[in-house]
């Protein structure tokens, strides 16, 4: 009796993992033809403009590499994946990929020889792109200059190092199918939702994952996390001290730089510097788009959390006079005055208000996200590494405090930088989070 | 006051704890070398060492170094016995107006405290802070690799120095 | 030898030991010029800058304990000039170079040898110095026969003595006992053979290195005299603007300071400690209230804006036919930015006002112009004010480092006694320093059948290059904001043969029909003065490039189209040397992205050959570009310091391709808005060439062409023909940005 129902179980398994593979088997698509000179100038610059919005380059580029062949580390919870090398090499790159193969890699998750790919590649989300976009980078990506670079294997720990798992991970969390305009909504906001929840992937980064490290569905953009950063929600949870307006969502992605924000560090420094160059329509889209879902929705609510930030931030601005004063005793006794004094020393110079200098002045840093997010970490990572633009370009510079001041400073620095600048509660470990960030970064150094 | 570590004595310095390292360097301590070159971590022209980091002392509070190592390039060495990286300099003629140089020298010193051996590179991203306008910048790049065999065949080299 | 603290008196007899110095030193030039009169025939001219100070005790001096003081009025501004100026002395004289020791600018010490620019260094002082060495040799054999009976030619100099074949020797401070160098310089000077020199032409070691690499008090910002205050200015938000009001009792409170100087729109404040300086003036500007009136043109369209002001147009060269003709005809207009001087110290000066006399140590590029317009601004007479020289960080013409000086005068006579020190902040230097001037050039030429240029047509517009001191205080930058302002006098063309707007706007090469125009902008949107190179740099670059433009319509070879129009030998063989070195060949075919340019130049037309090679790689993605080998060869006349002219053409290559590649001054319509190393990048480690390599063509015997301003045309239009080469694309217009690049090449 118990054997035979023991039986049927092992035998209804066996059948549902048969239909299971039958089910995730793609073959190999054969060999494209297709060459450079074939594509339209103007379907190319299309798909040139996709790609930066969807900044293919930086996951598929890595450090001092050639643009496009890949090797870049993307960091999961279950291990490294490397960009792969999308140039039109025969060999090593897509070269011998047909658009046919290229739409199923971006829709399906599959690549031309059938294997399932890694959802690092973030295929749920450019499977919402329309069959003219998909051509567009198709185009793009075989009008590269061709690269002859192997592919870094993944270096994922056993079993999920079998492509299968890939493929589990499909039939769970892939919902696939085009991108569908919401009527209600303007064109611009249309073009923008789509750019987002497409090419742009931002959920990637900006919506938390679960244990599969499948976006969750039900916390769209509630904050999740990039190289190591935390990357803030977009949602109605938004850290911002001042909520985001279109206008501000604009800057910040097209220059880099926001006057109630401040400036893109960390990841999103490759990001905007890549929207720089996509058509402006585009950025404007994505920022009218994503005004309506960050921050909070009732107007009188933003209107009251903006000036009460912009009240807070007049308040607690430092001015020379703070600064100067502070010696001769007339600054109100401070809690954290150690904190305070390596603040008006080392920081005070730029992050003050008044004076003449310097000219360039970064935002008041009670306007800023870092500072007010409820994990140091970004912050932390900001003091320690500073804020460098690419060699050659203009962009603000923040120096490197790591080494200047002892983990025990900085820790300081932080405490009072949120004690004076954030109205949130006090950040409960930063030595802890310092201590983890450094683990990160010596793990990421190590080759 | 402050009691700060500079090339191995104790000073005592009676200037408000806010006040950047490279002023009192300079003007309590009467050391030159450093040179005040933007006071906004931009340049490196500041350049000395503390805990064997390089690091900006235009932007480091005093407040911020008590009980800590500071060096300069007047600890590299004197004009009459220059240590390995001033003759490296001087060997390789790396100098124009020189106003860059001891920030240069003090950032060559920590990389080779940590990498006795850097390749061009290395030297290169490990440079990057220090800005030339001389466009000196090929003769320090052979400089600095001449220091490095210095360093090496000298006794007192690299491991030593970090132990110092 | 650089003890800049010291007191000039006492230096001297320090240096010197005699007294014979001080007789030329406190002599005044105007006196001194009387004394030698008698004896200084009018024509033929004196060699170098001789004439500047017709006495060979102006410039040579020989002390009681056998020091040799050697007397420049030029400046070290970094560029090695010192080294060099000692084996200049060292060779004539028969001495060691270390036993020299020398005085640079100085108003009380030196000849006035105006500006230490436009390579003019070795020209003028070089020749000088070593034609007073050769003649103040002849003198000492002249004195040693009559002591040792014996006739000039028994004699030679050796070591620092005259040596008698017999063996006997007497060593020069036991032959120059009083005025005996006190005589007048002559025309005709009895120099060595340029073969048997044994110092120059030889590497020697710099002679402030040393110094600079252990800390020793080199620079004007090193200087702490007795008693000294430090002092900071505050600059008014833009151009013009007014001070309005300021409350300085306030600031006066502040911990250190001893005093707030105001005049007119001009403030600043003098503090015990230095950081106290700054954090005073921080506040000061936090509580001034100004009248800002400035309005600058749109940069966008910086270049149209320009053109179109009136201009003072002269034709500066005119060959045979203007018109065009030829088979092929090519046109092309090229610009470039304003830019920054952007020395890494920013300026400084120390004053003194004592006694109604003041000295200013200062890292003027012309002290004694620098004393004409203070003693104007401060009416004082010329006597009253002591100019000295102390070396600054690296100018590259002119930068604030004159203002810095009236800066601390100003100062320094509001603070009697207090030496007064003042270093601009980093905004300050990068906001109000003279620009090098935007510049515009349109060209259009002709080739015929052969491939030969046939005609030339090219226009050049600019502001002035030179906006520096020099008797009126208008262009000080503190007298234009005085209570009782001085006004900058009107700005002029720098005349040929140098130039300014048009330094080197003729070709040198052999072009039949030739029409060049020189569009002399005199209104100035921005402030403007000499940057090195001054006009060349851009009109090399347009030059330069045009030559590859045309050279590709002729389908010929860059180098050997280069070589076919010109007849120059000299400019041939630094041409050929560069080609040869690099490994240039004809017709070479790269992989796409990769490039190789070329390019060449006399500077001035009248000082240094030099050509170089460039191989760049172009990220076409992105349009970054990667300097790789870069090869020069350089023929300065006879070579002095082979190292020095290595090191100087090195520099200029790598800080041209920073200008090159990176750097434009930027500005809204009421300010600069480039004002640190944030907002106005340039070159550093990672960017910088993976090698450069220099070849001298040594002329022995050939007088002294100036070096420093050689390379920095070249460099630009080598660049841009290597990346034209690599993409296919032609940029015109500076500097070469990645973006642009990107923009040219298309997706
Ligand atoms: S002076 Fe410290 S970095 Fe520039
Ligand atoms: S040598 Fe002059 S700035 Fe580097």
């Amino acid at each position: 009796m118990l054997a035979r129902a023991l039986l049927g179980l092992v035998i209804a398994t066996v059948v549902a993992f048969g239909a299971f593979v039958a089910w995730q088997w793609r073959g190999e698509l054969p060999p494209a033809t297709a060459s450079a000179h074939s594509f339209d100038p103007g379907i190319v610059a299309k798909g040139a403009q996709l790609a930066a919005v969807g900044d293919c380059a930086v996951c598929h580029t890595r450090a001092g590499g050639k643009p496009y062949a890949g090797g870049f580390p993307v960091e999961t919870p279950f291990g490294v994946v490397y960009g792969t090398n999308i140039t039109p090499d025969r060999d090593t790159g897509i070269g011998a990929w047909s658009e046919e193969a290229f739409r199923r890699a971006m829709r399906e998750g599959v690549a031309r020889d059938g294997a399932h790919l890694y959802p690092a590649f973030p295929y749920d989300h450019f499977t919402r792109l329309t069959d003219g976009d998909i051509s567009a980078l198709y185009a793009f990506l075989m009008t590269r200059e061709q690269v002859s670079q192997p592919d870094r294997p993944p270096e994922l720990s056993f079993p999920l190092n079998w492509r299968i798992f890939a493929a589990a991970w499909q039939l769970l969390f892939l919902d696939k199918g085009a991108w569908r305009n919401d009527p209600a909504q303007s064109a611009q906001w249309n073009r923008g939702a789509y750019l987002v929840e497409g090419v742009g992937h931002c959920g990637a980064c900006h919506t938390p994952r679960n244990r599969l490290g499948a976006e969750a569905r039900d916390r769209r953009f509630a904050g999740g996390e990039g190289e190591g950063w935390s990357a803030p929600a977009l949602d109605a949870a938004s850290p911002a001290p001042v909520p985001w307006t279109a206008d501000q969502l604009y800057n910040y992605l097209r220059r880099g730089f926001a006057d109630q924000h401040g400036l893109a560090a960390g990841p999103m420094q490759p990001v905007v510097a890549d929207l720089a160059r996509a058509p402006e329509a585009d950025v404007r889209a994505i920022a009218t788009y994503v005004a309506t879902i960050i921050g909070p929705r009732d107007p009188a609510d933003r209107k009251r959390q903006t000036d009460a930030a912009l009240a807070f931030a007049q308040q607690r601005a430092v001015t020379v006079g703070d600064v100067t004063r502070a010696t001769t005793g007339a600054a109100p006794a401070d809690t954290h005055s150690a904190g305070k004094a390596l603040f008006d020393g080392a920081c005070a110079t730029c992050h003050r208000s008044g004076g003449g200098l310097p000219v360039s002045r970064p935002v008041p840093l009670a306007l800023s996200t870092p500072v007010n997010e409820s994990d140091p970490g970004n912050l932390l990572r900001i003091v320690l590494d500073g804020i460098h633009p690419a060699p050659g370009r203009r962009g603000p510079i923040m120096p490197a405090f790591s080494g200047m001041l002892t983990d025990q400073q900085i820790v300081a620095l932080a405490d009072y930088v949120r004690s004076r600048y954030s109205r949130g509660p006090a950040w409960p470990n930063v030595a802890a989070a310092l201590a983890g960030v450094r683990r990160a970064q010596t793990l990421r150094e190590a080759p | 006051m402050t009691v700060l570590n500079v090339n191995g004595k104790q000073h005592e310095v009676h200037a408000d704890p806010r006040t950047p390292l490279l002023y009192v360097l300079r003007n309590d301590l009467a050391l030159n070398a450093a040179k005040f070159g933007c006071g906004l971590g931009q340049c490196g022209a500041c350049t000395v060492l503390v805990d064997h980091n390089p690091v900006f002392s235009c932007l480091t509070p005093i407040s911020a170094l008590e009980g800590r190592y500071i060096r300069t390039v007047e600890d590299l060495g004197t004009i009459d016995k220059p240590g390995p990286v001033q003759r490296a300099f001087i060997e390789e003629q790396a100098a124009q107006c020189g106003y860059c140089i001891p920030g240069m020298m003090m950032r060559a010193q920590a990389l080779l405290e940590k990498n006795a051996a850097p390749d061009d590179a290395q030297i290169r991203a490990a440079m990057a802070p220090n800005l030339c306008r001389c466009g000196t910048q090929m003769r320090i790049l052979r400089a600095v690799h001449r220091a490095a065999r210095l360093m090496t065949v000298e006794l007192q080299g690299p491991v030593k120095e970090a132990q110092k | 030898m650089n003890a800049p603290l010291t007191t000039p008196t006492r230096r001297m007899f320090v240096a010197t030991g005699g007294a014979l110095v001080v007789s030329f030193a406190l002599a005044p030039h105007g006196a001194l010029a009387q004394a030698a009169k008698p004896n200084v025939p009018a024509q033929p001219k004196l060699p170098g800058s001789l004439g500047k100070a017709p006495v060979l005790d102006a410039w040579i001096g020989i002390g009681g304990n056998g020091g040799i003081t050697v007397f420049t009025g030029k400046a070290e501004l970094g560029q090695g000039i010192m080294t060099a100026l000692i084996q200049c002395a060292a060779e004539e004289l028969d001495v060691d170079p270390a036993a020299i020791a020398l005085v640079t600018a100085d108003t009380e010490r030196t000849a006035n040898e105006g500006y230490t620019a436009g390579s003019h260094s070795m020209q003028d002082s070089g020749t000088a110095i070593l034609n007073a060495a050769a003649q103040v040799r002849a003198i000492l054999i002249e004195l040693a026969a009559t002591r040792l009976n014996l006739t000039a030619n028994q004699l030679h100099a050796k070591g620092g003595a005259i040596v008698a074949d017999d063996g006997r020797s007497l060593a020069y401070k036991d032959l120059v006992l009083g005025q005996e160098l006190h005589r007048a310089a002559q025309p005709q000077s009895p120099l060595k053979d340029p073969k048997s020199y044994t110092v120059i032409g030889k590497p020697m070691r710099r002679v402030d290195i040393p110094g600079k690499v252990t800390g020793a008090p080199m620079y004007v910002q090193d200087l702490r005299p007795e008693g000294m205050l430090h002092a900071r200015v505050v600059r008014p938000p833009n151009y013009g603007a007014e001070l309005v009001s300021v409350d300085i009792a306030t600031v006066e409170k502040l911990p250190g300071v001893i005093k707030v100087v105001r005049d007119g729109s001009f403030i600043a404040v003098a503090a015990q400690g230095e950081f106290q300086a700054i954090e005073a003036m921080n506040m000061l500007a936090s509580i001034a209230q100004w009248r800002k009136v400035a309005s600058l043109p749109d940069e966008a369209t910086i270049h149209q804006f320009l053109t179109r002001l009136p201009a003072q147009d002269e034709v500066i060269a005119n060959k045979g036919s203007p018109a065009q003709q030829g088979t092929h005809v090519v046109n092309a207009a090229y610009t470039r930015p304003y830019l920054a001087h952007g020395s890494i110290g920013p300026s400084c000066a120390v004053a003194l006002y004592k006694a109604n006399k003041l000295t200013v140590w200062t890292h003027s590029q012309g002290v004694f112009p620098l004393r004409a317009s203070l003693a104007n601004m401060l009416q004082l007479r010329p006597e009253q004010v002591h100019c000295i020289h102390v070396e600054g960080s690296g100018c590259y013409g002119h930068n604030a480092a004159d203002d810095a000086a009236a800066d601390a005068a100003l100062i320094a006579r509001a603070i009697p006694g207090r030496p007064i020190r003042v270093q601009w902040m980093r905004e300050q230097e990068h906001g109000w320093e003279p620009f090098g001037p935007a510049m515009a050039s349109s060209v259009s030429g002709a080739i015929d059948g052969s491939g030969r240029i046939v005609s030339w047509n090219y226009a050049v517009w600019s502001n002035t290059h030179s906006t520096r001191p020099g008797g009126p205080a208008g262009n000080l930058l503190a007298a234009q904001y005085l209570a009782r302002p001085f006004q900058p006098p009107a700005p002029k063309e720098i005349p040929l043969p140098d130039g300014g707007g048009d330094r080197n706007a003729i070709p040198l090469y052999t072009i039949p029909n030739e029409h060049v125009v020189d569009h002399f902008i005199p209104q100035m949107p921005l402030r403007v003065s000499a940057l090195r190179g001054l006009g060349a740099y851009h009109n090399v670059f347009s030059v330069e490039s045009f030559m590859d433009e045309l050279a590709l319509a002729a389908k010929a070879d860059p180098v050997e189209f280069r070589l076919k129009h010109l007849d120059d030998p000299r400019a041939r063989d630094v041409i050929t040397k560069a080609a040869q070195e690099f490994g240039w060949k004809k017709g070479e075919t790269r992989p796409r992205g990769q490039g190789r340019g070329f390019a060449f130049a006399r500077y001035k037309n009248s000082a240094a050959y030099c050509a170089l090679a460039v191989d760049v790689t172009v990220e076409r993605e992105t349009g970054e570009v990667h300097l790789g080998r870069i090869v020069a060869a350089i023929d300065s006349g006879q070579a002095v310091n082979p190292d020095g002219i290595r090191n100087q053409i090195e520099g200029a290559i790598v800080q041209s391709a920073s200008w090159t590649l990176y750097e434009t001054v930027t500005f809204d319509r009421t300010d600069i808005t480039s004002r640190d190393w944030s907002s106005y990048p340039i070159l550093r480690f990672p960017q910088a060439p993976e090698s450069v390599t220099v070849h001298i063509i040594d002329r022995p015997g050939e007088p002294f062409l100036g070096t420093g301003e050689a390379g920095q045309g070249p460099t630009a239009a080598a660049i841009a023909n290597a990346i034209a080469d690599a993409t296919g694309a032609r940029l015109r217009d500076l500097p070469l940005t990645a973006d642009r690049i990107k923009q040219a090449i298309g997706v």
